[in-house]
């Protein structure tokens, strides 16, 4: 999916006038049309058919990025856009935008060593933002070494298997490790692409990462906690804030949700590094913009009928997926502000 | 006199009636290819005006600048110039001597039989989409390649002085070299069956006369075939190179997508095209996107500048041959 960025960026703006073009005609009122984040395309088609099926309204989904989808709705050419790197306050309130949590997902480290199995690799978040500035270039580094005492590390080259292309997963991570460590922040830095260091290699896609970690041994990487979980890899137990080695899991996504305040406008509260003691580190979610006063009244009511349908009926089916749904509290709160989409 | 002249109306109706038709044939064939011209020229402006707030930032220094730094909106495109054309070299110093040798063999020694099918695998390997050739590189090629080839280079060239730094780091398979091999494999279905076509076109007069003065295939081919075809082998050769600079997703697969410049041709790096190809979806707007622009500028103008090579090589060729 992410491999055809390109390629839909190209079109974006050819199918957005497009769209405009033949849904003034083709088109009943109710049916409606969203753009954005790659990360929860698959949720979304999901969501989309089950809800067709339910109802017989149509929704649909084009994964053309985040930025893809934050222009697309500034330029109302979308009755929803989809984004991972949530908007602040101030741009929600110059273009009059209401801003929701769908889904949650996580962001997981992945390695491949010879001889040494999934969960046995304990780190931290300073050690892990030390891997990937390239200040530690070996495995048997004391660093490393001092976290994983009795694990025999080999004297080998780390390799830093990267995003090639811009993307959510390098947004969260980055801003993870940049929380950690300052030097990070200062020499790679944080957002969808950054400057890695030499010993970086890029894949397309949290696919590509996953293959350069399992082809190239002594490699570490990151992808979301989704396609690790499908591609059978091998975890970083990751320290947390309370202290706790945690092994990712969905149940440890949701303990870092359960600590979060969404009493915030936008509802993007900062789900990284959580205090819960079972909280996954590296935590996000993903979300939805709307016009809060839309031209279309019809489609309006439509976009918040499509998600109130999906948050009710559709957790199970994220789940299925490897996504996190949001906790019961969370889903009301979201109810609540959709309110606001008129 | 009446009916002397009525012929004469009608001749010059229908010769009227022809000219128009090809007025209107001239004019459209005309307008086609206008359109082509206007699509050129269209492009390089969009290009140009896209790219020109990149280089209002860092001006020409742009094209030498050796970083590439998105969170810092520093840009420079040597790392993926230097990518391309490197990559690009090392496709064709692999791909137009095997090319030749499958050229000759297929018009100077092959059996008749074979002729054919060696032929048509040739063009099938044409046909196959970059994007297979890609996959391959990564799942099949790359580790391969890493396993059993790359540590036996390094033992073998690690320590010659110049070289040996090109064979330095550790051997993960993907990078600068396994992209220019992939390139070569890509490459080659086309100069070869571009120097296979002129080959053909040597008339046999020629090539048996060489023989029956006792000539031997080797010399024949160097000192008869080779001259009278110089053009077409050029020709097929700047073929190969244009679509060895151009290549986006096979290279993606296979570089690593590292904007920077090692000394190693194990050490992963980047090309213009698969820069353009990774960041373009998530670009931020402003001057991430205006570098992206820029670079699809630079890619146009050398893949000019090879054309124009090119054609002044085939001139002087031919006008050497006139002497």
């Amino acid at each position: 999916m992410q491999s055809a960025r390109f390629l839909s960026k190209l079109t974006a703006a050819a199918s957005a006038t497009l769209a405009g073009i033949v849904f003034s005609f083709s088109v009943s009122a109710s049916d409606i049309t969203g753009a954005g984040a790659t990360f929860p395309a698959a949720v979304y088609a999901k969501w989309a058919e089950a809800y067709r099926q339910a109802t017989g309204k149509k929704v649909n989904y084009q994964a053309i990025g985040s930025s893809g989808g934050v222009k697309q709705i500034r330029a109302k050419t979308v009755d929803f856009g989809g984004t991972d790197a949530p908007l602040g306050e101030a741009d929600l309130d110059a273009a009059k935008l209401v801003q929701v949590p769908t889904v949650m997902g996580g962001v997981t480290l992945v390695f491949n060593l010879p001889g040494v199995a999934s969960g046995a690799l304990k780190l931290d978040g300073p050690t892990s933002a030390d891997i990937f500035r390239g200040a530690i270039q070996k495995w048997n580094d004391p660093a490393i070494a001092r976290l994983n005492p009795g694990l025999k590390l080999p004297d080998r080259a780390i390799t830093i298997a990267h995003r090639a292309d811009g993307s959510g997963t390098t947004f969260v991570f980055t801003h993870y490790l940049a929380k950690q460590s300052a030097a990070f922040m200062r020499e790679v830095g944080a957002g969808n692409s950054v400057n890695w260091p030499a010993n970086g290699i890029g894949g397309k896609g949290n696919a590509g990462v996953a293959t350069n970690v399992q082809k190239i041994a002594g490699a570490i990487g990151y992808v979301d906690i989704a396609d690790a979980m499908l591609n059978r890899m091998n975890f970083v137990a990751l320290k947390n804030k309370a202290g706790n080695f945690i092994v990712p899991s969905q149940d440890a996504v949701e303990a870092a949700a359960a600590g979060a305040n969404f009493k915030v406008k936008g509802m993007a509260p900062d789900l990284l590094d959580q205090t819960h003691k079972n909280a996954w580190p590296i935590t996000s979610a993903t979300y939805i913009l709307a016009y809060e006063a839309g031209a279309n009244p019809d489609r309006q009511k439509g976009v918040v009928e499509f998600f109130t349908w999906s948050l009710r009926n559709g957790q199970k089916m994220a789940e299925d997926l490897g996504f996190v749904p949001l906790p019961e509290s969370v889903v009301k709160m979201v109810e609540a502000e959709m309110k606001t989409i008129r | 006199m009446r009916a002397a002249q009525a012929p004469v109306d009608l001749h010059a109706e229908q010769v009227r009636k022809f000219k128009l038709q090809d007025f209107l044939f001239h004019q459209v064939t005309l307008a086609f290819a206008f359109l082509v011209l206007a699509a050129l020229v269209g492009i390089l402006i969009s290009l140009a005006m896209e790219a020109l707030p990149v280089f209002r930032e860092s001006g020409p220094a742009f094209l030498w600048t050796n970083v590439w730094n998105v969170p810092e909106d520093q840009y420079g495109a040597l790392s993926a110039i230097y990518g391309t054309v490197v990559t690009s070299i090392i496709a064709l110093v692999i791909a137009v001597p095997v090319s030749f040798g499958i050229a000759l063999f297929l018009t100077e020694t092959c059996p008749v039989w074979l002729r054919r099918p060696l032929g048509t695998a040739i063009e099938l390997l044409a046909g196959v989409p970059s994007i297979i050739y890609g996959i391959w590189g990564l799942f099949v090629f790359a580790p391969l390649f890493a396993a059993h080839v790359q540590p036996h280079l390094q033992a073998a060239l690690g320590d010659v002085p110049v070289i040996g730094g090109w064979f330095a780091g550790p051997p993960i398979g993907i990078g600068i070299l396994t992209a220019g091999i992939v390139l070569s494999l890509m490459v080659i279905p086309f100069v070869a069956s571009v120097m296979r076509d002129v080959f053909e076109t040597v008339p046999p007069a020629l090539k048996e006369s060489a023989y029956g003065v006792g000539c031997t295939t080797w010399e024949v081919v160097i000192h008869v075939v080779l001259p009278y075809t110089r053009v077409g082998v050029i020709g097929g050769i700047m073929l190969g190179l244009g679509r060895a600079l151009g290549e986006t997703m096979a290279v993606t697969f296979v570089i690593g997508n590292a904007n920077r410049i090692v000394g190693s041709l194990y050490a992963p790096g980047t090309s213009i095209a698969s820069t353009l190809a990774n960041e373009f979806g998530e670009a931020d707007p402003g001057l991430h996107i205006s570098a992206l622009f820029a670079l699809g500028l630079v890619l146009f103008i050398i893949t000019f500048v090879v054309l124009a090579i090119s054609r002044w090589l085939i001139r002087r060729s031919v006008a050497k041959q006139g002497r």
